[in-house]
C-alpha cells in the first residue's frame, strides 16, 4: 500500500489551488496548440518552456505535462474538423474522423476522440503509477557504465525502429551529440568547439535554443509552405443528447480501447517510436481484428477511438523512462527533461528518493490533467471551431515573435536568438530533405550524460574498455543496442531492392 | 530534387570537417594518464561518424540510388520562405539597436499587413497589443528586461511606475 500512500501524498500537492489552476491553463493551452495544424505538443512545449519561469519549477513541469496532454487531445480536433492532422500524432485519426465529419457526424467523432483519449490517458496513467517505482528501484543499481549503455540503446532504437533513412538518422544523432559537446569539456574544464571565437559558445548550446529553432521557426517555415489556402472547417455542434448517444456507442469499444492503450503505453516508451507509430499500429490492429474491416476509412467510430487511445497512452508512456531512467521516450519529453535539468531537478531514480513530493505530485497531476482535458475539450468545442478559422498568418506571426522573445529570455543573450534563426533555417532545410529531427534533439539533450558516463566509467576502471561488457546489465543493454543497430542491415539483406522502407507501419506491434 | 539532397549531404560533410578541425584543439586520442579518451575525442569521432554517414548519403545519391524524391522547392514557396527568413534576420538585427518594443511590432506589421494581406485593424491591434503583453509578462512579472536600444529613455518612467 506504499504506492497508494505516495499517490495520496501526490494528490495533496496536485490538488492545491495553484497546481489545479496550472493544470487547467496547461490543458487548455495544449488543446489549442494541438488543434492548430502545424503545431503539436513538441512545438507547444518548446515555445512555452521559456515562459514558465513565472511559476516554481515543480509547477512548471506540471504545466508542461498538462500542455503535452492537452495537445494529444487537441490533435484530433483538426483531424476531424479540417481533415488535416493537428499534430503528426493525430494522422491516424483523420482516416475515419474526416469521413465521419463529412457524413455530418463531426460531433460524434469529437466525442469519440475525447472519450478515447480519456480512456487511453487513464489506463496508461494507472500503468505508469504501477511501473514507475519498481523501474526507478531497478535503475538505482545503475552505474555510469549502465547509463552509457542505456543512452546508446536509446539512440540505436532510432536506427532500428525509427523508420527513417538509416544514414540520415545517424547523421542527425552525431550532429546532436557533437553540438552537445560545445562549450567546456566536462572533465578537464577546457574550452572546445568555440566557433568563430564567439564568447556565447562557452556556455554551450542550450537544448532550448535548438528546440525553439527547429520546432518553432522551422515549423513555421514548414507551415508557410504547406498551408497556402485556408482549409474548410466542418461545423460541429454538440448537444447533451449526442453526448449520451456517443458515450453509449463508445461503451461497446472497450476491447479496441484497451488494446490501443496497451500498444500506446509500451510503444510510447521507446525513444524512436512514440505516439505517431503507436496510433498507426492501434488503428491497424483495430482494423485487422474488426468484424467489418471494410468499413474502416469510411467513417468507422472504432477508427477514431483506436488511434486516439494509443496516442494519449503513448504520451504517458514516454514520460516513464524520462522520469525513472532519465532517458526521454519522445522529443517532447526530451524537452521536459532539459527543462527539469535547467531547474535543478535531475530526472532518474534518485528523483524518486530525493524529490518524492515532486514526482508523485507530477504523477497525480496526470490524473487531474486527464479529467481536466476531457471536460475542457468537450466544453470548448464551439471555441475550437471558431479558432480553427483563424488565418495561419496570424498564428505564424505570433509564434515567430514568441520564438524570438522566448529564445532571448532564459539567457538574455542575442547570441542565442541568432542561433535560433540559424537552427530554424537549417532544421527546415534538413527536414525538407527527410532528415529526422527527433534524434537530433534527443542527442543534444542526452549528449552530456553520454559523454560523462562513458568517460567516468573509463576513468574509474583505469581505461579498461571491457568494463562495459563485464557488468551484466550494461552488457545486455549493449547487446540489445547491437541488435537494433544491425536490424536495418538484416532487413536490407532479406528484401533487396524493395526501395524505400515504408517505415514504422510494417514494424511488428510489440 | 536530387541536387538539393546532394548539396545538403555535401554541406553536412563540410560542417563535420569543420567540427573535426575545431575538436583537434584538445587531445582526441586515448589519454593514458587518466584512462579514457581526451577532451576532444567525443566531438572529433562523432563528427567523423557524421562525415562518413553524410558521405554515404552523397555517394548513394551519386550512384543513382537515392531514396529521396520529390520536388524540393517550387519558386512560389521559395519566395515566401526567403521573405520570412529575411524579415526575421532584419528583426533580430534591429533588436539591439531599436529595441524589442520597436523591432517586433515592425515585424508584425510587415508580416500581417504586407506578407499576410490582413487589414489595418487586425494589424494595428496585434502590433499594439503584443508589445504591451510582452512588457507585462517579461518585465513586470518575470523581471526579465528585453533589449531596448535607442528606446531605453522612454522606459524610465515606466520602470518608476512598476518597480
Amino acid at each position: 500500500m506504499d504506492l497508494l500512500t505516495s499517490l495520496a501524498d501526490g494528490f495533496a500537492t496536485s490538488l492545491t489551488p495553484l497546481n489545479l489552476l496550472i493544470v487547467l491553463i496547461g490543458v487548455t493551452a495544449g488543446l489549442f496548440i494541438g488543434a492548430m495544424p502545424g503545431l503539436g505538443s513538441v512545438n507547444g512545449v518548446a515555445i512555452v518552456l521559456p515562459l514558465t519561469f513565472i511559476v516554481p519549477p515543480s509547477s512548471a513541469i506540471i504545466l508542461l505535462a498538462a500542455i503535452y496532454y492537452g495537445a494529444m487531445y487537441g490533435g484530433a480536433i483538426s483531424s476531424i474538423l479540417l481533415g488535416i492532422p493537428g499534430a503528426s500524432t493525430a494522422v491516424a485519426t483523420t482516416f475515419d474522423g474526416r469521413p465521419m465529419a463529412q457524413q455530418g457526424k463531426a460531433g460524434l467523432a469529437l466525442i469519440a476522440a475525447a472519450t478515447a483519449s480519456f480512456v487511453g490517458g487513464t489506463i496508461s496513467v494507472i500503468l505508469f503509477t504501477l511501473f514507475a517505482a519498481p523501474l526507478a528501484d531497478l535503475a538505482l543499481a545503475f552505474g555510469p557504465a549502465e547509463e552509457f549503455a542505456l543512452v546508446l540503446l536509446a539512440f540505436t532504437t532510432f536506427v532500428g525502429l525509427g523508420g527513417d533513412d538509416v544514414l540520415k538518422t545517424i547523421v542527425m544523432i552525431c550532429l546532436g551529440l557533437a553540438l552537445s559537446t560545445v562549450g567546456l569539456d566536462l572533465i578537464s574544464g577546457q574550452p572546445r568547439l568555440i566557433f568563430f571565437d564567439q564568447p556565447g559558445f562557452y556556455s554551450g548550446i542550450s537544448f532550448l535554443v535548438l528546440a525553439i529553432g527547429v520546432y518553432g521557426i522551422g515549423e513555421v517555415l514548414h507551415t508557410i509552405e504547406t498551408s497556402k489556402s485556408a482549409p474548410a472547417v466542418t461545423p460541429a455542434k454538440l448537444t447533451f443528447k449526442e453526448l449520451g448517444a456517443g458515450l453509449k456507442e463508445m461503451n461497446r469499444l472497450w476491447k479496441t480501447m484497451s488494446f490501443g492503450s496497451l500498444i500506446g503505453f509500451f510503444v510510447g516508451m521507446l525513444p524512436a517510436a512514440g505516439a505517431t507509430p503507436a496510433a498507426l499500429m492501434a488503428y491497424g490492429l483495430a482494423k485487422v481484428t474488426s468484424k467489418k474491416p471494410e468499413t474502416f476509412g469510411k467513417g468507422n467510430i472504432e477508427g477514431v477511438a483506436a488511434p486516439e487511445t494509443a496516442n494519449n497512452a503513448a504520451s504517458t508512456g514516454s514520460l516513464l523512462p524520462m522520469l525513472t531512467l532519465g532517458i526521454p521516450g519522445s522529443p517532447t519529453t526530451a524537452l521536459l527533461l532539459g527543462g527539469m535539468v535547467m531547474w535543478g531537478l535531475v530526472p532518474g531514480p534518485m528523483l524518486f528518493i530525493e524529490q518524492k513530493d515532486f514526482v508523485w505530485g507530477l504523477i497525480s497531476s496526470l490524473y487531474t490533467a486527464n479529467v481536466a482535458a476531457v471536460v475542457v475539450n468537450l466544453a470548448l468545442i464551439p471555441v475550437f471551431v471558431w479558432a480553427l478559422r483563424m488565418p495561419f498568418t496570424v498564428l505564424c506571426a505570433v509564434v515567430l515573435v514568441l520564438c524570438i522573445v522566448g529564445g532571448y529570455a532564459p539567457s538574455q543573450k542575442m547570441h542565442d536568438v541568432w542561433l535560433i534563426v540559424v537552427f530554424g533555417v537549417g532544421g527546415y532545410l534538413l527536414r525538407k530533405a527527410d532528415y529526422p529531427m527527433a534524434p537530433l534533439v534527443l542527442a543534444l539533450v542526452l549528449g552530456p550524460l553520454m559523454e560523462k558516463s562513458f568517460r567516468q566509467t573509463l576513468i574509474a576502471e583505469q581505461g579498461n574498455v571491457l568494463a562495459f561488457v563485464e557488468r551484466p546489465l550494461s552488457a545486455s543493454f549493449l547487446a540489445v543496442s547491437a541488435i537494433f543497430f544491425l536490424l536495418p542491415l538484416l532487413k536490407h539483406a532479406r528484401r533487396p531492392a524493395t526501395g524505400r522502407s515504408t517505415g514504422f507501419a510494417d514494424e511488428p506491434a510489440e | 530534387m536530387i541536387t538539393a539532397d546532394r548539396l545538403i549531404a555535401a554541406a553536412l560533410m563540410v560542417l563535420s570537417a569543420y567540427f573535426m578541425w575545431h575538436a583537434t584543439v584538445l587531445p582526441i586520442g586515448w589519454n593514458g594518464r587518466t584512462g579514457g579518451p581526451g577532451g576532444g575525442a567525443f566531438p572529433f569521432w562523432l563528427s567523423a561518424g557524421m562525415f562518413l554517414a553524410a558521405g554515404g548519403i552523397l555517394l548513394r545519391s551519386l550512384r543513382g540510388r537515392s531514396q529521396y524524391s520529390g520536388n524540393f522547392f517550387d519558386p512560389e514557396t521559395l519566395q515566401s520562405v526567403v521573405q520570412v527568413v529575411i524579415a526575421l534576420i532584419v528583426t533580430v538585427a534591429l533588436i539591439p539597436w531599436l529595441g524589442a518594443y520597436v523591432a517586433l511590432p515592425l515585424f508584425l506589421v510587415w508580416y500581417l499587413r504586407i506578407f499576410g494581406g490582413h487589414g489595418w485593424l487586425l494589424t494595428g491591434i496585434m502590433a499594439i497589443a503584443s508589445p504591451v503583453a510582452l512588457f507585462f509578462f517579461f518585465e513586470v512579472a518575470l523581471q526579465i528586461l528585453l533589449p531596448k536600444g535607442l528606446t531605453e529613455p522612454f522606459f524610465i518612467p515606466l520602470y518608476a511606475m512598476f518597480f
